[in-house]
């Protein structure tokens, strides 16, 4: 008993139970981390995996082509005859224009027989989402079945030569035909504000009419290429595309609407993943359709990260400058102190309030002036008047400056007094001291504060909702026309598109695989985002702590 | 940082230090006792003020130039205090305060026209802790001479050159001069603090316990050094190591709780101390 108890004592004084419950916490974060990455990406990464097409007969002799997505009991089916009660598979049947779902749950009872034949076939549509049959050639006008030949080389080479016409035809519609758009309204705002004024002087006259022979010019050209555009169409050529649906209706598939046929059921394991890989790059690479609920997300990476580099491009010389400020210039009083806890507060302000900060102050008070002083000519639609990019990267600056004041605080602070003393003591000033001493050394502390800002900037959706971001935006901020960065466009960013497609599309239930990706993707732009500067401080730590010995 | 500074000879004339080099040297006689031609330093009644508390107490002495001067005494005896005041380093600290005279060349060094940098540079500091910047051994140099100045690649080149043979270092970093002065062990690590302080050609050398964390040979080749340094600049050096300043230094002052309690040659002061409790304190009875 006494032997016992002294166990026990020491077990107490000796505080393994604490050791224990501080591991198990550790446990549990890397855990509750680790199952959310998991979750994201067996969610997320199966979706282009091409699955295998299922052709199932049903007792009431009707067909069904799908890919079987899910299984589960159905739920009170559980009876004394049947413990383990009767199961259903979900289908993804595709067709939504036709069949009206693109899901459907088929009960195992009546399924007669499963059959993966390797003639069927996966259409991707430009609209309405995939389709799921059996593909034949067909000339326009002809009936259905009067298919002449019908191989699948023709039908891949078919498809192959319409992604080639398209893709010519898209570049002569964005960047041809795209370019003397721009061209033309940008002589037309000019023409426009020298009339503003309401009286033309002699030299504006001439200046309005040259404008004008160019706008003619310009829509010269614009006749051209619309002609050469109809010329394109009219290359598609005559062939048409017809697919065999499950309930042996024929559907016609006009060439210009398929982006890619594929049958999963031929494929070996190695053209799977070939096509995988491909489809993830798609998915990375190409811009959104059918309401984001297909395609890509490029355009949102893209904002994303433009949107947090304009973000860090604001915060630091302002976060650093005010904490220099405060910590060797100011005066170490309780306003300083009382600045300190005002600065610290800010970092708990919930977003959305910055949000509608921004939106006041920046969108209307600051871009309306700015639209009035230097954009009148295009009033009333206005340029900066409008949520953009700059006004969304400066709220977020406003956002994450907290954190960059307190860690530079904090990185000076850890710069030892020897160094200060050092150069002061060779006749440095202040001011050398602090920019050839102090700030070298405090950089590591100050990249941290932008990181941090970095990850906190990256994840915010809420400001940016108002103060920018939309769910389709029409061209990239960044582009080829002068002055080729464009602060006052609207952007797409992915948190904000996680919510658009997760939340506010028609087509719910196929766009979950794609929240799930853009997640895994809004995740790794942020780690990545995180990585770089991460190693950038840790050379310089490297750099400025070379241990002697 | 607010000194206030009484002068106690209002009459003596603010003259600046700028430019420090090319100006011929003003040394002139002075009324006050003990004060010689060769004057480098001249402290006249030297009262300090951290905040509320009095760290010296009307403190006189002398420091010759071309000499080494040693500041001897216990913990906390105003040592230290007075050398950072011979170049102006307390001003750094917040409610620090000076009453009474400093001159450098008879020029009042709390005079408010005085440019404190211009200050520094000509009495230039070593501290007790190497405090090498985290750059390369010859930005460590260069960094004083930058700052005042010279641009030129050749003679900033020269320069330091110049500068570490002084300290002694060449030989040991000549071959890795780009490479991080932190790599340098403490004794060459301190030796290099001392080119840095040689590089902006400074007047007088301030050492604030240059050898106290380190080991006898390195402490070895630091006081040769000083002793070398004494040709060509006015040394001041405040030490722990009673050997050490009866070593190297030529004058000896003895500090007990902010009072200057003796000052004179170093060979008097060690050998026939007027005073009982500098006796006490070279024989080992206190401190």
């Amino acid at each position: 008993m006494v032997e016992r108890s002294k166990v026990m004592k020491n077990f107490w004084r000796g505080g393994e139970l604490f050791v224990w419950m501080s591991a198990s916490g550790v446990a549990f974060s890397l855990l509750m981390v680790a199952g959310m990455l998991a979750l994201i990406m067996i969610n997320g990464l199966g979706q282009f995996w091409p699955g295998a097409l299922q052709e199932t007969t049903l007792k009431t002799q009707e067909t069904v082509i799908g890919q079987v997505v899910g299984e589960e009991v159905i739920p009170n089916s559980v009876t004394p005859d049947s413990p383990a009660g009767q199961r259903r598979f979900r289908y993804r049947v595709g067709n939504r224009d036709v069949f009206g779902a693109e899901y459907r749950w088929i009960n195992a009872a009546d399924i007669v027989s499963n059959a993966r034949p390797e003639d069927l076939t996966v259409v991707e549509r430009r609209e309405w989402g995939p389709a799921f049959g059996r593909i034949s050639v067909g000339v326009e006008g002809a009936a259905a079945g009067s298919a002449s030949g019908s191989s699948w080389t023709t039908v891949k080479n078919l498809v192959e030569r319409a992604n080639q016409l398209r893709r010519r035809i898209e570049h002569l519609e964005r960047e041809e035909i795209g370019s003397i758009n721009y061209r033309i309204e940008k002589a037309r705002l000019a023409r426009h504000a020298l009339t503003l004024s309401g009286q033309l002087s002699p030299g504006d006259t001439e200046k309005a009419g040259i404008l004008l022979d160019q706008i003619a010019v310009l829509e010269r050209d614009y006749l051209a290429k619309t002609e050469a555009l109809e010329r394109l169409h009219k290359e598609a050529g005559q062939e048409v595309l017809f697919l065999t649906l499950s309930t042996g209706r024929s559907v016609r598939l006009s060439l210009d609407q398929v982006l890619a046929v594929s049958r999963p059921n031929g494929m070996n394991w190695f053209e799977k993943l070939w096509a995988y890989a491909h489809n993830l790059w798609l998915f990375v690479s190409s811009e959104p359709r059918e309401a984001n609920t297909e395609g890509g997300i490029f355009p949102a990476i893209f904002g994303t990260v433009l949107m947090v580099f304009l973000m860090t491009l604001a915060v630091m010389p302002f976060g650093v400058m005010a904490a220099v400020y405060l910590r060797e210039y100011a005066t170490q009083g309780s306003l300083v102190r009382l600045v300190r806890i005002a600065v610290n507060n800010l970092a708990g302000v919930p977003s959305i309030v910055f949000g509608v900060f921004g939106l006041a102050f920046f969108v209307y008070a600051l871009g309306g002036t700015i639209d009035q002083w230097l954009f009148p000519e295009a009033l009333p639609n206005p340029t900066f008047g409008t949520g953009g990019i700059l006004w969304a990267s400066l709220t977020l600056a406003l956002l994450t400056v907290p954190v960059v004041i307190v860690a530079t605080e904090e990185g000076l602070s850890a710069v030892p007094r020897d160094f200060r003393e050092g150069s002061l003591g060779l006749g440095a000033t202040k001011f050398e001291t602090l920019r050839h001493v102090i700030l070298p050394c405090a950089l590591p502390g100050i990249l941290t504060g932008l990181i941090l800002a970095m990850a906190r900037a990256a994840g915010e959706v809420a400001p940016l909702m108002l103060t920018g971001v939309v769910k389709l935006a029409p061209a990239l901020p960044l582009d080829e026309y002068l002055p080729f960065l464009h602060l006052d466009r609207k952007f797409m960013h992915l948190g904000f598109h996680i919510y658009d497609v997760g939340f506010q599309s028609p087509n719910v239930e196929a766009a979950k695989p794609m929240v799930y990706m853009t997640t895994l993707i809004l995740i790794l732009v942020v780690v990545s985002l995180n990585w770089a500067a991460v190693r950038l401080r840790n050379r310089l730590r490297r750099r400025f702590t070379a241990s002697a010995l | 940082m607010d000194i206030q500074t009484h002068s106690l000879s209002p009459t003596a004339p603010a003259l600046s230090l700028r430019p420090a080099i090319s100006q011929p040297r003003l040394t002139r006689p002075h009324d006050a006792p003990g004060t010689s031609v060769d004057a480098k330093v001249l402290v006249r009644h030297l009262d300090f003020y951290y905040g509320q508390r009095q760290a010296l107490f009307r403190v006189s002495l002398t420091v010759r130039t071309h000499s080494v001067t040693s500041f001897i005494g216990p913990s906390g005896c105003g040592k230290s205090t007075l050398l950072r005041c011979l170049n102006r380093m307390n001003d750094l600290v917040e409610g620090a305060r000076a009453v009474g005279r400093v001159e450098l060349d008879g020029a009042d060094i709390y005079d408010p026209a005085i440019d404190v940098t211009d200050l520094r540079k000509r009495v230039g500091m070593v501290f007790q802790k190497s405090n090498p910047f985290p750059k390369s051994i010859y930005d460590n140099v260069a960094y004083g001479p930058r700052l005042h100045g010279t641009k030129d690649k050749r003679s900033l080149d020269e320069l330091v050159q110049h500068s570490l043979q002084g300290a002694g270092l060449w030989d040991e970093v000549k071959d890795r001069l780009m490479q991080s002065a932190l790599g340098l062990s403490g004794g060459q690590q301190q030796r290099l603090c001392i080119a840095r302080a040689l590089a902006v050609q400074p007047d007088v050398i301030l050492m604030d316990e240059p050898c106290s964390a380190l080991d006898p040979i390195a402490t070895g080749k630091i006081e040769e050094l000083i002793y070398t340094l004494k040709d060509t600049y006015t040394v001041v050096i405040v030490t722990h190591n009673m050997q050490q300043a009866a070593r190297v230094s030529d004058q000896c002052g003895f500090f007990l709780m902010g009072e200057l309690v003796e000052f004179g040659d170093t060979k008097t002061i060690f050998t026939t101390p007027h005073d009982k409790r500098t006796e006490d304190y070279i024989t080992g009875r206190f401190g």
